[in-house]
C-alpha cells in the first residue's frame, strides 16, 4: 500500500516565525523557510554591503538592517541555509536579532507581510521530519510536541480571553455569514424571492464588516502593550535626570527585570514592567541644537528614536526655566502619546509647568532622585496607552497568529471591495467574503461552507 | 456470472448500468416498473442551480442525462445571468415520458445491457468466492461480482397524505420492503429519510390570464458539449403566489399533517420545505411564489413548483383554489411525503464502494441525497467504478477541486449528511475553476481515458479547444487603435479611455466590455462558436481570481496526494485526540486531505497523521534493508 516515497511533496508555501523563546532574550531568531524563503529575507533585510542575493553561498552570514514598510527596524545577522543543507531541507534564512519582544515582533510581521505564511506549532520540525532531515526517533518526539503544542493550544483556547475573541470572530463573520448565506440563496434558489442584491448594497455589507476589523486590529497594539511591550523611549535635554530615572525604572520591579535576563540591548535598553505595561525603553543622548559632529551624530539617533517610539517619557527639569531646546521638544511631542515628566520635584519649581501642559497634556512631577511621584507616572502612562482600563479577559488579538487571522480576513474584504468598484460580478465577490470568513472563523474552529449553508436554510424560505 | 448487477432504473441506475456495459462489462439493470425508467415523479425538470453543472459534468464524462434532456427540452434558461460567470446554470423543462422513453430506449439498445422489470427482494453475498447474489421476488437468483444499490424513494417507501399512510413506491408504484430487511441483515447502516411533491392540475381547469408567463432564453442552451443545435423553446411557464387566504385555509388545517402531528419519523430536506412547513417557518411572508410548468408536450397535466405538501386532500383542495389562477383547479395527482429507507453515506468510499463490502456500490438517493442530477453523478462514478473493479482495473476518484460531481461524493462519504443532500454552487470553494463552460475542458480527458467519451464527441472536443487557443492568440495579438469611435464606447460603458493602442485582450479583460460591445473595431475577427467566445472571455476577464483558486487547489493537492491506507488502524497513533481518532475510524479517508475535511478533525490532528506515515515508511523502508541484507550470504 505505501510507496517508498516522501509522504508528501515538496510544500509549496514559505513560512516564518520567531524561532526561539518567547521569553526575552539578548538574541532572537526569525526563521523563515520554504521554497521562497530567499526571496522574502530579500524583501527585508538590507546588507550593509550591496550583493545579489543569487550569489550569496549557503552558510554565509551578513550583517545589515531590517526594514518593515521601508523603515529600519534592527540591525541583524542574516544566515543563509540553502537547501537541502538546513534545518528543514528547505531554503532557510535565519535573521539573528536584537531580543526585545517587540522587535522580533515587527521583524516577523515584515516575513509575512512579504508573502511567509505564519508556521504551526512545531512546523519548522515536521517539515524537517519529512524532508528526511531528523533520524526515526525524531518521530515519536516530534509526534510528542506536536500534541504537546495541540493542549496548549487547547488550554490557550480554553481562556477567557480567547473565549471572548471567539465571540468577537463570530460576531464579526456573523454579517459576512449573512451576505454569504444571501448571495447564495439568490444564486441557489434563483426562482425564489429572494430580494434582489445590488453591487452597493453588497458594498455597504462588506464596508461595514470591514470597519470593526480594521478596529480590532489597530487596537492589537494596544493589547500587545500588555503581552508583547512597548518601545518608549526617555527623550529630553541633556542632563535632565533621563539616566537617573532609567535607573529608578529598571529597579521599580527588579523581579521582572532577572526574570528576563540579557533584555539589555546595550547600556541603554531595558525591558521594564510599568504597572500593566510592558516597556522596552531606551534611553537616548540628551537633545539639543549642536554643532560638534560625534555628539550630532547620536542627537540625530535620538530624534529617530523619538519617531518611531510607540510613547515618549519627556523628561524636563522643572528646578530650572524651560529652554529653547525643551520648547523645540515639547513642540516635536505634541499630538504624539506623550508623557512629561518633570523631575527635580525634590527642588523648588521654577519652569513654566502651563507652557509644558500646553503642547503635552499629561504632565507628572517626580524626582528620580527618591522616587516621589513614579506611582503618578506609571498611572499616566497606563492611561496613555488606554490599558489601565485594559480587561484581560476583554477581547484582543493575543499574538501574531490572531493578528494575522484578522490580517487576512481584512485583506479579503479590501479585495471584495476593490473588486465591486470595478464592476466584478458578485460571484467573484462572494468568494472574498468566504475567504474572509474561513479566515475569521479559523479563530472559533468553524468552518465556513457549513456554516454558510446553515445560515441560508436559516434565513431563507426556499425549495420547490 | 453476469459483472454487474444494477438495482433500481432510475437516473442513478441509467448512468450505472450504461457506463458500465459500455465500458465493456455484462450487465443487468432490475426495475420494478418498466415503463418508468427514468421517471421524473417530482419537477419536470433537468438541471439549474449547480444541478445544471453537474448535467455539464456528466455529460463530459460520458453520461446520458444531458444528451436525453436535450432531445425532450420544453424549455431552456440560463440562470443567474448577471450573477457571475460562476454561477451561470442551465435548466430545462423537459418533457417527462418522453425522457422515460427515450431513457428506456438508450438501455434497450445498449450491448451487453440486460433491463428486465422484476421486483429484488434479497441480497447476499457470495460464500465462496468473490461477488454478490440477488433474488427477485418471482424465484429468480442472478449472480455478478459487482451490485449497484440504486433504489431511490422505492426502498421500504411509505406515503404519508394527511391522516393516510400507506406502503408506496413513489408516483403509485409499489414498494421495495423486502429489499430493505436483507440490506438491514447485511448490516448496512440503514436509515430513514423523507421528501415530498406538489399536485399535479389540469391545465384547462386553470385561468393562466391571472399569472405571468415565464419564456425560455431567446437564445436557448444545450446540456450536452455534444449537441450539434440548441434545443427549440416549446413551451411556456406561468407564476402565481399564494395569499393570506392560503396561509389561513393551510395554518388551519396543521394538526391534520403528519409533519406536524409526528407520524413522520424520516428527515426532510430544509430546502425542500412543503408550503405548510414555509408557512410556519417563515411567518412573516406574505406571499409565496408558485411556478406552474408542462409536464409534457402530449398532456395536459401541470406541476405546481412551490407546493409540496403532505395535507389531506380536502385541504388542499381547498388551499390550491385560493390561488389565482388556481380557483377552479381539478386536480389530477394529490401532494404527498414519502419516506424511505437510504444509507449512511459515511460507510462509503469516495469511490461508492462500501468499504465493508466490496463489490457493493451505492448511488443516489439511497446514498442520502437528493434530486435527478445528483443521482445520475453518483450512478455514473458508481458504474464506472463497480465495471472497472470487474474488470480488474484500478478505481476511479474525482478530486473535490476538479468537478461539482467530486465535490457531491466528498461531501456525502467524507461529512454524511443530517437531510437529503442537494448541490449548490456554494458548496464548492472553487467554484470560479468549476464553470459550467468550463465542464468538458476539466472532465473530457478523464472520460476519454476511461474509455466512455465517443470519438465523435472528442473530435468535437479536441476542435474546441483548438478554437479556444486560437482565439487567445488572436485577442493577445490584435492591437485595436485609439480611435474617436473607440473612446466613445469606451466612455459609454464607464471605463478609461485608451492614451494609445490597445490589445483586444486587455479591453476584454474590463469587467465593463465583452466581444459585443467591441464587435465593431475588430472587424477581422473569424466566425466563432459562442462557446469559444464565452469561455475566452471569462478566462481573461477572470485571470487573477482563477489564479488564486488555483493556488488554493495546488495547496490542497498536497494534502490530497497522500494516501492513507484504509486498514490504517488509528487507536494505536500517539496524539490524537479521541474525538477524531473516532472520527478517522469511521469515515476511514483514503488520503490525508479527505481525513482534514472530517469534522472533528483538526490541523493538529493533521499533523500527528502525517508524521505517522512518515514514521511507517521509513520503518518499513528499514525493514525491507534488513530483509535484503539477511538475504544476502
Amino acid at each position: 500500500m505505501l510507496q517508498d516515497a516522501p509522504v508528501l511533496p515538496p510544500r509549496q508555501d514559505t513560512i516564518a516565525a520567531i524561532a526561539t523563546a518567547t521569553a526575552p532574550s539578548g538574541v532572537g531568531i526569525v526563521r523563515i523557510s520554504g521554497p521562497d524563503a530567499i526571496f522574502t529575507a530579500s524583501c527585508l533585510f538590507r546588507p550593509k554591503n550591496p550583493l545579489d542575493w543569487s550569489q550569496w553561498r549557503g552558510y554565509e552570514m551578513r550583517y545589515g538592517t531590517v526594514l518593515e514598510n521601508a523603515e529600519a527596524v534592527d540591525e541583524a545577522i542574516c544566515l543563509l541555509f540553502r537547501a537541502p543543507k538546513s534545518y528543514t531541507g528547505e531554503d532557510v534564512v535565519e535573521l539573528s536579532c536584537h531580543g526585545g519582544p517587540v522587535i522580533l515582533r515587527r521583524v516577523l510581521r515584515a516575513a509575512l507581510a512579504a508573502g511567509a505564511r505564519l508556521a504551526a506549532p512545531g512546523e519548522f520540525t515536521q517539515r524537517a521530519f519529512q524532508n528526511g532531515k531528523l533520524d526515526l526517533t525524531a518521530a515519536e518526539a516530534v509526534l510528542d510536541l506536536v500534541s504537546a503544542r495541540s493542549e496548549q493550544a487547547a488550554a490557550a483556547a480554553r481562556s477567557a480571553r480567547c473565549g471572548a475573541l471567539r465571540e468577537v470572530a463570530r460576531a464579526l463573520a456573523t454579517p459576512l455569514l449573512a451576505l454569504s448565506a444571501q448571495l447564495s440563496a439568490w444564486t441557489d434558489y434563483a426562482d425564489e424571492e429572494i430580494p434582489d442584491l445590488t453591487p452597493a448594497e453588497v458594498r455597504d455589507a462588506v464596508a461595514q464588516a470591514c470597519a470593526p476589523l480594521a478596529d480590532l486590529l489597530s487596537r492589537y497594539d494596544s493589547g500587545a502593550a500588555v503581552t508583547h511591550g512597548v518601545t518608549a523611549v526617555l527623550s529630553g535635554r541633556p542632563n535632565v535626570g533621563k539616566s537617573t530615572l532609567m535607573n529608578l525604572l529598571a529597579g521599580y520591579d527588579r523581579s521582572i527585570v532577572t526574570a528576563f535576563p540579557g533584555t539589555t540591548r546595550d547600556a541603554v535598553e531595558e525591558t521594564l514592567h510599568l504597572g500593566s505595561v510592558l516597556l522596552c525603553l531606551k534611553d537616548t543622548a540628551g537633545i539639543r541644537a549642536t554643532d560638534h559632529p560625534v555628539e550630532r551624530l547620536g542627537v540625530e539617533r535620538s530624534r529617530a528614536a523619538l519617531a518611531d517610539a510607540q510613547l515618549i517619557l519627556l523628561v524636563l527639569d522643572a528646578s530650572a526655566p524651560l529652554t529653547s531646546d525643551d520648547f523645540a521638544l515639547l513642540a516635536a511631542c505634541a499630538g504624539r502619546p506623550c508623557v512629561a515628566v518633570c523631575n527635580k520635584s525634590d527642588l523648588s519649581r521654577r519652569a513654566d509647568l502651563a507652557a509644558v501642559r500646553a503642547s503635552v497634556p499629561r504632565l507628572v512631577s517626580l524626582s528620580a532622585a527618591t522616587g516621589n511621584g513614579l506611582d503618578d507616572l506609571r498611572q499616566a502612562v497606563e492611561e496613555t496607552l488606554d490599558t489601565a482600563a485594559f480587561d484581560p479577559a476583554a477581547a484582543m488579538l493575543a499574538n501574531e497568529r490572531q493578528r494575522d487571522c484578522a490580517f487576512r480576513a481584512h485583506s479579503a474584504l479590501q479585495e471584495a471591495l476593490s473588486s465591486l468598484e470595478d464592476g466584478f460580478t458578485l460571484d467573484v465577490v462572494q468568494i472574498l467574503v468566504d475567504d474572509a470568513i474561513a479566515a475569521l472563523l479559523e479563530l472559533t474552529g468553524e468552518r465556513v461552507t457549513e456554516a454558510a449553508t446553515a445560515e441560508i436554510f436559516s434565513r431563507f424560505c426556499v425549495g420547490k | 456470472m453476469l459483472d454487474i448487477i444494477v438495482i433500481g432504473a432510475g437516473h442513478a441506475g441509467i448512468e450505472a448500468g450504461l457506463a458500465a456495459a459500455r465500458l465493456g462489462a455484462r450487465v443487468a439493470v432490475y426495475t420494478i416498473q418498466l415503463d418508468w425508467v427514468g421517471n421524473m415523479p417530482c419537477n419536470p425538470s433537468v438541471g439549474g442551480s449547480a444541478k445544471g453543472h453537474l448535467v455539464r459534468e456528466i455529460d463530459a464524462l460520458g453520461g446520458e442525462m444531458g444528451r436525453a434532456a436535450d432531445a425532450v427540452t420544453l424549455q431552456s434558461r440560463l440562470l443567474n445571468l448577471g450573477k457571475g460567470p460562476a454561477v451561470h446554470s442551465p435548466r430545462a423543462q423537459v418533457d417527462r415520458r418522453a425522457y422515460s422513453d427515450r431513457m428506456k430506449c438508450r438501455l434497450e439498445m445498449q450491448e451487453k445491457l440486460e433491463l428486465r422489470q422484476a421486483e429484488i427482494v434479497s441480497l447476499e453475498k457470495l460464500a465462496d468466492k468473490d461477488g454478490w447474489a440477488v433474488l427477485t421476488r418471482t424465484g429468480a437468483r442472478e449472480e455478478a461480482r459487482c451490485v449497484v444499490l440504486a433504489t431511490g424513494t422505492f426502498l421500504a417507501g411509505q406515503i404519508h397524505l394527511g391522516e393516510l399512510h400507506y406502503a408506496s413506491g413513489p408516483d403509485g408504484m409499489p414498494p421495495a420492503a423486502a429489499l430493505a430487511d436483507s440490506l438491514r441483515a447485511l448490516g448496512l447502516p440503514l436509515r430513514r429519510f423523507k421528501t415530498g411533491t406538489p399536485a399535479r392540475v389540469h391545465r384547462r381547469s386553470l385561468d393562466l390570464s391571472k399569472t405571468t408567463p415565464q419564456s425560455g432564453d431567446a437564445a436557448a442552451v444545450a446540456f450536452s458539449f455534444s449537441a450539434s443545435a440548441p434545443p427549440k423553446q416549446r413551451s411556456d411557464c406561468y407564476l402565481t403566489y399564494t395569499n393570506a387566504e392560503t396561509r389561513r385555509v393551510i395554518l388551519e388545517n396543521l394538526h391534520r399533517s403528519p409533519l406536524f402531528g409526528g407520524q413522520i419519523e424520516g428527515v426532510g430536506p430544509r430546502y425542500c420545505p412543503s408550503i405548510e412547513d414555509k408557512m410556519v417557518r417563515f411567518p412573516d411572508r406574505e406571499r409565496h411564489p408558485v411556478f406552474i410548468e408542462p409536464c409534457g408536450a402530449d398532456t395536459q397535466e401541470m406541476y405546481l413548483q412551490g407546493l409540496s405538501s403532505s395535507l389531506p386532500e380536502d385541504v388542499q383542495l381547498a388551499f390550491l383554489r385560493t390561488i389565482p389562477g388556481l380557483e377552479h383547479c381539478q386536480v389530477m395527482r394529490l401532494a404527498y411525503a414519502i419516506e424511505y429507507d437510504c444509507v449512511d453515506p459515511l460507510a462509503l468510499r469516495p469511490t461508492l464502494e462500501f468499504a465493508d463490502h466490496p463489490g457493493l456500490f451505492g448511488a443516489g438517493q439511497f446514498n442520502g441525497s437528493s434530486g435527478y442530477e445528483e443521482a445520475a453523478a453518483q450512478g455514473l462514478v458508481a458504474g464506472i467504478n463497480a465495471a472497472r473493479k470487474a474488470l480488474g482495473l484500478p478505481s476511479v476518484i474525482l478530486p473535490r477541486t476538479g468537478s461539482y460531481i467530486g465535490t457531491l461524493i466528498d461531501d456525502l462519504v467524507t461529512k454524511g449528511c443530517a437531510e437529503p443532500y442537494r448541490m449548490m454552487t456554494s458548496r464548492s470553494e472553487v467554484r470560479l475553476l468549476l464553470r459550467q463552460d468550463t465542464a468538458d475542458r476539466r472532465l473530457t480527458p478523464l472520460g476519454q481515458e476511461i474509455g466512455l467519451v465517443s470519438a465523435e464527441h472528442s473530435s468535437r472536443f479536441e476542435a474546441k479547444l483548438a478554437a479556444i487557443a486560437a482565439e487567445r492568440q488572436r485577442v493577445q495579438a490584435l492591437v485595436l487603435p485609439p480611435t474617436e469611435a473607440l473612446q466613445a464606447v469606451l466612455r459609454a460603458a464607464g471605463t478609461a479611455e485608451l492614451p494609445s493602442g490597445a490589445r483586444l485582450a486587455d479591453l476584454l479583460c474590463r469587467p465593463q466590455l465583452d466581444y459585443a460591445l467591441l464587435a465593431p473595431f475588430d472587424p477581422s475577427r473569424p466566425e466563432l462558436d459562442p462557446a469559444v467566445m464565452e469561455t475566452v472571455a471569462i478566462d481573461l476577464k477572470y485571470e487573477g481570481y482563477l489564479r488564486r483558486q488555483e493556488a488554493q487547489v495546488r495547496d490542497a493537492a498536497r494534502l490530497e496526494e497522500c494516501p492513507l491506507p484504509e486498514d490504517l488502524d488509528y487507536a494505536v497513533i500517539p496524539s490524537l485526540r479521541t474525538e477524531a481518532r473516532e472520527k478517522l475510524a469511521k469515515v476511514r479517508p483514503l488520503s490525508v486531505g479527505q481525513a482534514s475535511r472530517i469534522s472533528g478533525v483538526n490541523p493538529a490532528d493533521v499533523s500527528a497523521l502525517l508524521i505517522w506515515m512518515e514514521k511507517v515508511r521509513r520503518e518499513g523502508r528499514a525493514h525491507r534493508g534488513q530483509t535484503e541484507e539477511a538475504a544476502q550470504p
